[in-house]
């Protein structure tokens, strides 16, 4: 069958199958469960349109149901098992946790990474937004900034891997230390610090997100209200700081709360550089270093990824709704 | 105090022109209106007074110091938006305190200008609130205070009413014209579109026109002399009415024979050359009343508005010509579809030779 046909049928099928499903089920409420006869056809018209919503909602309700809210419960009770899934332990896992220092360790560094990351993202990508906005080569600088967006985490932590390179021909930190005649080391391997050169990447991909972001947000604030402040006598420094950014605000919590979120979930980096080594676990990473081979324990700790995750979302969403007002 | 003085302010955006050979002089003390369509540069030469608008030739002067490259907070200005431009995230008290804590000034002299400000503007219960929890004419007022605040030498007003309705903007337009009074000697500057607010506030009202300045005069005698065409048609409502015509007598009371028959007397006195000159005679609406004899309009009445006090009575000439419009007092739904005759007070009676008023020969 011709792949042209086959989409054919499927939307045909697909289409067909919704209004099948809604004129059946809504004939069903009609004629079978509450028909409009009886003794009380009245309440039984009233009882039909009282149920008549949830047959539209189920098919959604039943979609979400599936692949969102069934994952987060199989997982929880995944993560109540032993490492094949054989032998249900309580809250083994969790204890193990608790005691591994590894653990702890990464979510210190998470710690720092939410921090450090969102912060620092938002705030070079505020800057970013202000200074390109008046300049004619603007828009260039703004598609360079933006660009590493396009990048993947793998790519792009490749790319830094050469930055970091040990070796001065490679390396462009090693390059510079080298001009000045300093021996080459690893930043890779200077314990603590290494944890920022790695957020360096996050950061460097995420300040054009929210460049983007920003710099539509600035670029809504009413000219008037800047000008009423020129001739109020602010500087520039007053002028972004007293009434560009204050006005922003919601915007700048949700670029903040959204990057924030995406610190809880990216592995990538610290697995392709250092491999979780020299003590840069994070969290996301630590998980794919147990999957495959202690699903019991990676499902645990993507668990506590979910607990810390679930209010900085509720608080986007919040701010976001807000903004949308 | 302060004097202001415009010389040969000019305005281009590129190649484009939009003000060019303003000049002007304001005394301390005067509110002046800036009236002139849409579009005429109103707002432009405002802006370029505020120093918001780069002045493309010409000086400013402001007390006799030149403004040109003065920034504007130094030029001792302040300027009411007709977006008010509040600050939408600072109360109604931290909006109009915010200059004076630019200005590093103590939080006691501070307090004690918003709270004299609030006084003045009945703002005080509002003093706690964002500007989002205000209507339209409490805004309005934010935003004068704010310039009040600041105790400015010269205030700028742009359009301040025009986003208010009927009622609000007959109220706070007396609420200006007793700040006015109240601060005898600031300067006022004021853009409207508003003939009404013109008429009213203004000292002296700048008509602006094709790039420059049609006429500068108090409110009267733009309304009773107009120096153009211009002018004579911009102020008033309905506009007056221009009627093409021959000069046939002269002297101290001049005949215009007019081109669709009629006979225009105007006490606008003219030389002996002045004969066979082909003008325009003016007459306001107003000052139409219904003829006994001798005519400078006779028509069928083809259409009867009546306003109550006033009933407009509109005449289509033949062809495209503009209708003539007369005001009478009173109501005439009669007049109908009737055929009348109009004259006017020779004093009335205002003559234009190529655009210009033969009385500012
Ligand atoms: N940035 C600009 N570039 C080019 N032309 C401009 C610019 N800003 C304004 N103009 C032109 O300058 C002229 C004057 O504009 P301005 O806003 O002063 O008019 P206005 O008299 O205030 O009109 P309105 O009564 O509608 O407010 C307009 O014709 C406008 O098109
Ligand atoms: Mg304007």
């Amino acid at each position: 069958m011709s792949p042209i046909l086959q989409g054919i049928i499927t939307i045909a099928l697909g289409v067909g199958g919704c209004i099948a499903y809604f004129y059946a089920s809504n004939l069903v409420l009609d004629k079978v469960i509450f028909p409009p006869r009886g003794a009380d056809p009245g309440r039984n018209i009233n009882r039909a349109n009282m149920v008549r919503p949830w047959l539209f909602l189920f098919p959604a309700i039943a979609a979400l149901g599936l692949y969102l809210a069934y994952p987060v419960v199989g997982s929880f009770w995944r993560s109540l098992f032993n490492r094949n899934g054989t032998e249900f332990i309580g809250l083994g896992n969790y204890q193990k946790l608790a005691a591994d220092d590894t653990f702890r360790q990464a979510v210190f560094n998470n710690f720092l990474w939410v921090l450090v990351v969102p912060a620092l993202a938002t705030f070079f990508g505020l800057m970013a937004a202000q200074l390109t906005d008046r300049i004619k080569w603007g828009n260039i600088a703004k598609s360079l900034i933006f660009m590493p967006m396009a990048i993947s985490f793998v790519g792009a932590s490749l790319i830094w891997k050469f930055v970091y390179a040990n070796n001065p021909q490679i390396g462009l930190i090693n390059a510079i230390r080298d001009a000045f005649h300093l021996q080459p080391l690893d930043p890779l391997q200077i314990p603590f610090w290494n944890n920022f050169f790695l957020m360096v990447i996050l950061i460097w991909i995420q300040t054009g997100f929210a460049m983007v972001i920003l710099s539509a947000a600035l670029r809504g604030i009413p000219e008037e209200t800047v000008e009423a402040a020129v001739l109020d006598g602010a500087n520039p420094f007053q002028l972004f700081f007293k009434i560009k950014v204050p006005q922003i605000m919601p915007t700048i919590v949700v670029v903040w709360t959204t990057i924030t979120i995406l610190v809880l979930k990216v592995f990538d980096i610290v697995y392709a550089t250092t491999g979780g080594n020299f003590g840069t676990q994070i969290l996301p990473s630590y998980m794919m270093s147990y999957m495959f081979r202690d699903d019991g324990r990676a499902t645990a700790v993507a668990f506590v990824i979910m607990i810390i995750v679930l209010p900085v979302m509720i608080w986007n969403i919040i701010q976001a709704r807000k903004e949308m007002r | 105090m302060a004097d202001l003085k415009l010389e040969n302010i000019a305005k281009s955006y590129g190649e484009v022109s939009v003000l060019k050979d303003i000049n002007l002089d304001i005394k301390a003390g005067e509110l002046i209106v800036f009236v002139g369509p849409s579009g005429c540069g109103k707002s432009t030469l405002l802006r370029m007074i505020a120093g918001l608008e780069k002045i493309s030739g010409g000086t400013l002067e402001i007390d006799g110091v030149r403004m040109n490259e003065v920034p504007p907070a130094n030029r001792g200005i302040a300027m009411v938006f007709q977006s008010y431009a509040l600050y939408p995230h600072m109360t109604v008290r931290d909006n109009m305190a915010f200059a004076l804590k630019i200005a590093k000034m103590s939080k006691e002299e501070i307090d004690a200008a918003v709270e004299k400000a609030a006084k003045m503007l009945q703002l005080e219960p509002y003093l706690d609130r964002l500007p989002k929890a205000l209507s339209g004419g409490q805004r309005q007022r934010v935003a004068i205070g704010r310039a009040i605040v600041r105790d400015p030498k010269v205030y700028l007003f742009d359009e301040p009413l025009s986003n208010l309705d009927a009622a609000l903007r007959v109220a706070t337009r007396i609420e200006i014209a007793q700040l006015k009074e109240a601060m005898p000697d600031r300067t006022m500057i004021y853009v409207t579109h508003d003939q009404v607010e013109a008429m009213t506030l203004a000292s002296r009202i700048v008509v602006l026109a094709n790039k420059g300045i049609a006429q500068v005069g108090t409110p009267l005698d733009l309304y009773e002399r107009p120096e153009n065409e211009f002018v004579a048609q911009f102020i008033g409502s309905p506009s007056m009415n221009l009627l093409p015509g021959e000069v046939v007598e002269t002297g101290e009371v001049t005949t215009v024979k007019l081109a669709r028959g009629g006979v225009a007397r105007s006490t606008v006195p003219t030389r002996p050359e002045d004969m066979g000159l082909k003008v325009n005679i003016g007459v306001r609406p107003e000052d139409f009343v219904p003829a006994e004899g001798e005519a400078i309009y006779t028509g069928h009445v083809d259409i009867v508005e009546a306003l109550g006090e006033v009933t407009l009575l509109y005449f289509q000439p033949e062809g495209d010509a503009a209708p003539v419009i007369a005001k009478l007092p009173g109501i005439h739904h009669d007049r109908r579809h009737s055929q009348l005759s109009l004259s006017a007070d020779p004093a009335k009676v205002h003559l234009f030779a190529d655009g210009r008023s033969l009385l500012y020969r």
